[in-house]
């Protein structure tokens, strides 16, 4: 990775203005042309280092539901809940984490209502308990990784 | 656009329709890298750029856009450490606690959510993020000074393996809803 590239990720992740030629506009913040700034983006997709480029929605202000849930599943068992619970469209991240819940995932679904009875399906499909633990204040999403 | 700090979002459905949502599957995979993205949009979902644009403006001052940026991947840029820092923090200082964590750098996510006793007693969530668990553990030092006696315990949980990661997609199935 360039220092360019370094600039164009420190600036971008700040956003986008939605404004004509917004690409023309960050090129000019960054003292590069419109050209290369967009030639460089396609190159980090390309590459992997950018994950996406894009707008980010927020689930809630659309409808949806949105929730974090946790289980806790014996050693001998994880593989095979694993690939049960990610059979469910509604689980959009799922993490392994070191705890006795090792479990984490993300539920999103149509509508609010539609969370309790996915975990409900989940915890028949599975046997085991799911935590739900929805957000009840946000104090904060705003992802900068500095390089 | 600035941070979406401590506002209680429950009941905040904004006013998106039909055209709207049109906008939302063609680009919640991504912006066209090209000089004139609303355009590329507009032809997409058969709408004028300059429409695609007043639309986007409007979502975005909604919330129902957080921003349009660059989401890097995380190990690719050396954060290799991803903690999910977990606090028992008392009910009557969470809501001013949380929101002095949320500046801490390093946090990218900072939530509130509920115990499950006797098992979970974590109440506050901050995801943190780091080129080393040393770096991570420094991170949670600091925050656990914020927190000073109003916190009684706290836990990190790092991710050792991602088991999906499809992000968070539109069924692409319309609903109107006002």
């Amino acid at each position: 990775m360039t220092d360019v590239d370094r600039h164009i990720l420190n600036r971008l992740q700040d956003g986008l203005p939605i404004v004509e030629r917004p690409f023309a506009v960050a090129a000019e913040e960054l003292d590069i042309s419109e050209a290369t700034l967009l030639e460089r983006l396609e190159a980090l997709k390309e590459s992997g280092v950018l994950s996406r480029f894009g707008p980010m929605y927020h689930a809630e202000r659309l409808g949806g539901g949105l929730t974090l849930a946790a289980m806790a599943i014996p050693e001998e068992r994880f593989d095979a809940i694993v690939e049960q619970v990610n059979a469910f469209a509604e689980v959009a991240h799922n993490y392994r984490r070191e705890h006795r819940l090792n479990m984490w995932f993300v539920l999103a679904t149509e509508t609010p209502e539609r969370i309790e009875e996915t975990i409900a399906a989940i915890e028949a499909a599975t046997g085991y308990p799911v935590y739900n633990m929805p957000k009840q204040e946000e104090f904060h999403v705003r992802l900068h990784l500095p390089v | 656009m600035s941070d979406s700090i401590c506002r209680s979002e429950a009941s905040l459905t904004a006013p998106i329709d039909d055209i709207d949502r049109a906008i939302i599957l063609a680009t919640q995979a991504g912006l066209p890298l090209v000089s004139d993205p609303w355009a590329a949009v507009g032809e997409q979902v058969d709408l004028s750029g300059e429409e695609v644009r007043r639309r986007m403006a409007l979502m975005q001052e909604h919330g129902v856009i957080r921003r349009i940026a660059a989401v890097p991947n995380h190990y690719r840029l050396g954060y290799v450490a991803n903690g999910m820092t977990v606090w028992d923090v008392s009910d009557e200082e969470i809501d001013r606690l949380g929101r002095e964590v949320a500046r801490h750098p390093g946090v990218s996510h900072c939530y509130r959510r509920p115990r499950h006793l006797p098992d979970w007693p974590y109440n506050l969530f901050a995801m943190l993020h780091g080129r080393s668990r040393v770096e991570v553990e420094r991170q949670a030092e600091e925050i656990a000074e914020t927190l000073g006696n109003a916190c009684r315990d706290h836990r990190i949980l790092y991710s050792t393996r991602i088991l999906k990661k499809t992000g968070l997609r539109l069924a692409k199935k319309t609903t109107s809803r006002t």
